[in-house]
């Protein structure tokens, strides 16, 4: 604890009349609905987040079976090595590969959903 | 004389079920929606179990097993790339599919591009697709009866024929998607108990699979079926009665090292550890090599698996009977929800097949002799256990097996039947629902009718191979008018055409040489066995460049398609709502399933 005085306490007003504060704030949904220029760019920037995501999972994706198929095809010693009774590329390609997409779908589902949360939470603001 | 009798419960059982349940939703089918998308009330989890029913083909069931068997681990890309195909799926285009509302992807290219020679296009490839991916389906059938029971072989696939067309002409979607759902539980358990039991009765074996040829491993009887050309690795001495090469024979000879041709209807008796003869359309590589990445004995390797990688992950996503499925979603969400379950489902069955391929190098190395590798997961139980429980097993895959057939078999032939009827038998939305429904059913007889007929002529290629080409066929047509036609405003219905075109012609043409004139050898034959690495991006760049060329076709309403495609539904946006009602291009306007939305308007406007 440090021996500062206590903030000291300001008082906010408002005058408790819409009358004057009221300017003509449409909902950004309208904007969609009208198709004016403005709705266009709240869609682009959906669009945009989510092809954004897109195009990391497919890399993901891309990341994880080229890599294995290029280690299979360059490494000698990832073929000849064995872990768990199993010869690895067997292990790494007939089982481990399948935890791997399940976890990248999921990443692929919550970041989507959290996209469209984003979204709808902009849109629906006054 | 038992075992065929339990194959033959075990056949009844599979089909009077999925007939019955085909009746029971024909008692509740009342509209023609029903008939095609089961009025998009289905839930993600049934849903997902569903398309998994659907999806795993007899390709999944047998072929992926026999391919293990005869090329080694190479072919794990298969299941790899089956299950990596949804995950594309799911982050490209699973939720703004659902939300256009489509029901089939003529309909997508219709919505999208309002053009009626791409729709035309659209509905040609998919009924393409569907009989390729129909015809080993059928053989399957066929060598599945014909391994248990010995029945001819064109009786399998007429019994899946006749059994498709009755629950599918009698009770349409609704009734499939109770039926598929089952039948991907009973497919997984098919698969999942005797692979349990071969691999405790494996590692109490202590066996191994070894560095050398393939050896049988008990004395085996094989008979061909037709002529057949082996080659023999080490000179050895077989019992051989019947012809060998041209001479009647019937006595122990010797076998040089080197090919043979062996008549039709041959005997050859193997002993315990007799080197294996192998056909001569699969690779005879020692199990050293076999075991290693590119070991598969086919030319160019590395291009191959990353080809077929390409054609199944962009593949998927154009399979006319995948896609159908999705429309049954409520809404956008549930439909990326449902290709996550998807994933989760098939990467667990997808664990199972390996385990036959690899157990059935050793245990049935003899249908490397005959090219039969399909029949892999059928007999390995019966092999390694014997008796009753083997027996018992056996009928169970069986069982499995017709459960793959049929249910990929309707799921393409609900498909292929309702473009044919919208498209080509029925005369568009305006006619009378009576006679829409139907032409319906007479279009799902001619959508299986061709395929079996082009199935009877069985030029052997392995089923999941056939089933692979279907995959480059879709992933250089419909993969890049989904893709573009979703994120790119620019695309044009000119290119669209010509990138359908393009891409439809080369990849089906690659196919065709490969199907009829059989594998060559080289690059050629690496590239016309594999044509996606190359079909795929040449379909992108014909689609993006003619639609550059002609910006004037862009068309004026794609900024309210786009916000379609896209916008959430619980924002409930009007234009989104009119878009849908504009366009419907249903016969009948599909009801929207108001308890599922009400929810999810709560949920979002707290």
């Amino acid at each position: 604890m440090t021996g500062k005085p206590p903030v000291r306490r300001v008082r906010v007003t408002h005058q408790r009349t819409e009358a004057v504060t009221r300017l003509p704030v449409r909902p950004p949904i309208r904007e969609i609905d009208e198709q004016t220029r403005l709705g266009e760019v709240y869609m682009t920037s959906l669009v945009r987040s989510q092809r954004r995501l897109a195009i990391v999972v497919c890399a993901l994706t891309t990341l994880l079976t080229g890599g294995i198929a290029l280690l299979g095809a360059l490494s000698p010693r990832f073929s000849h090595t064995r872990v768990l009774g199993m010869d690895a590329p067997w292990l790494v390609l007939g089982v481990l590969v399948y935890p791997a997409l399940i976890g990248l779908a999921a990443y692929a589902v919550r970041h989507a959903e959290r996209n469209e949360h984003d979204f709808t939470h902009l849109v629906h603001r006054r | 004389m038992s075992d065929t009798a339990y194959a033959v419960g075990a056949v009844t059982v599979v089909a009077v079920t999925t007939m019955a349940v085909g009746a029971f939703g024909l008692r509740r089918a009342s509209r023609t929606s029903d008939f095609y998308v089961a009025s998009r009330a289905v839930s993600p989890r049934w849903n997902a179990a569903a398309i998994g029913g659907e999806y795993l083909s007899a390709a999944s069931f047998l072929g992926i097993a026999g391919l293990v068997l005869a090329y080694g681990y190479d072919v794990l890309w298969y299941p790899v790339g089956y299950t990596a195909g949804y995950l594309v799926l799911l982050a490209v285009v699973a939720a703004p599919l659902r939300r256009s509302g489509a029901y089939t992807l003529p309909d997508f290219a219709e919505i999208r591009l309002r053009s009626p020679a791409v729709r035309r296009a659209a509905s040609l490839l998919v009924v393409l697709i569907g009989w390729l991916y129909l015809v080993p389906q059928l053989q399957g059938a066929s060598l599945t009866l014909r391994t248990q029971t010995g029945a001819p072989h064109w009786l399998g696939g007429f019994v899946v024929c006749c059994v498709v067309v009755t629950a599918v002409a009698g009770g349409g979607m609704r009734s499939i998607t109770f039926a598929q759902a089952f039948q991907f539980w009973l497919k997984f358990t098919a698969l999942l108990v005797p692979a349990v039991v071969v691999l405790s009765v494996w590692h109490q074996r202590h066996d191994s699979i070894g560095d050398g040829y393939p050896t049988a491993q008990r004395a085996t009887t094989v008979t061909t079926a037709s002529e057949t050309k082996i080659r023999v690795q080490t000179a050895e001495m077989l019992q051989v009665s019947g012809q060998l090469d041209g001479r009647d024979v019937d006595a122990r000879v010797s076998l040089a090292a080197g090919e043979h041709r062996l008549g039709a209807h041959t005997r050859v008796a193997l002993r315990e550890g007799d080197v294996v003869p192998v056909i001569t359309s699969l690779p005879d590589q020692r199990n050293g090599d076999w075991l290693r990445p590119l070991g598969s004995g086919k030319d160019h390797p590395l291009y191959a698996s990353l080809s077929l990688i390409l054609a199944i992950c962009l593949g998927t996503m154009g399979l006319p009977h995948v896609l159908v499925r999705f429309y049954t979603n409520p809404d956008g969400r549930d439909a990326r929800r449902t290709t996550l379950f998807v994933i989760v489902l098939l990467s667990s069955f997808y664990l199972l097949p390996t385990v036959f391929g690899a157990l059935g190098r050793r245990y049935v190395p003899d249908l490397l002799l005959t090219g039969d590798t399909d029949a892999t997961v059928l007999l390995l139980p019966e092999r390694m256990l014997g008796g009753l429980p083997g027996s018992l097993l056996g009928a169970l895959v069986t069982a499995g097996a017709f459960a793959a057939f049929l249910s990929t078999a309707s799921g393409l032939t609900v498909s292929v039947a309702g473009v044919l009827s919208q498209d080509v038998v029925g005369r568009g939305r305006d006619a009378k629902r009576a006679h829409r429904i139907r032409a319906f059913r007479f279009s799902s007889i001619v959508a299986v009718g061709v395929p079996y007929a082009l199935s009877l002529p069985s030029a052997r290629l392995g089923l999941a191979a056939v089933v692979g080409l279907a995959f480059a066929v879709a992933a250089s047509s419909f993969c890049p008018l989904l893709v573009l036609g979703i994120w790119w405003r620019r695309l044009t219905d000119v290119g669209a055409l010509a990138g359908l075109i393009t891409g439809g012609v080369l990849a089906t043409a690659a196919v065709l040489v490969t199907v009829i004139g059989g594998a060559r050898d080289g690059w050629i034959g690496a590239l016309l066995e594999q044509p996606a690495a190359w079909a795929v991006p040449l379909a992108f760049g014909v689609m993006v460049l003619a639609s550059v060329l002609t910006p004037g076709r862009v068309h004026p309403d794609v900024a309210r398609v786009m916000v379609r495609l896209h916008a959430p539904e619980s924002l409930d946006l009007a234009l989104a709502r009119s878009a849908e009602a504009a366009q419907q291009p249903a016969p009948v306007p599909a009801p929207r399933t108001t308890p599922v939305r009400a929810e999810v308007v709560d949920r979002s406007s707290r």
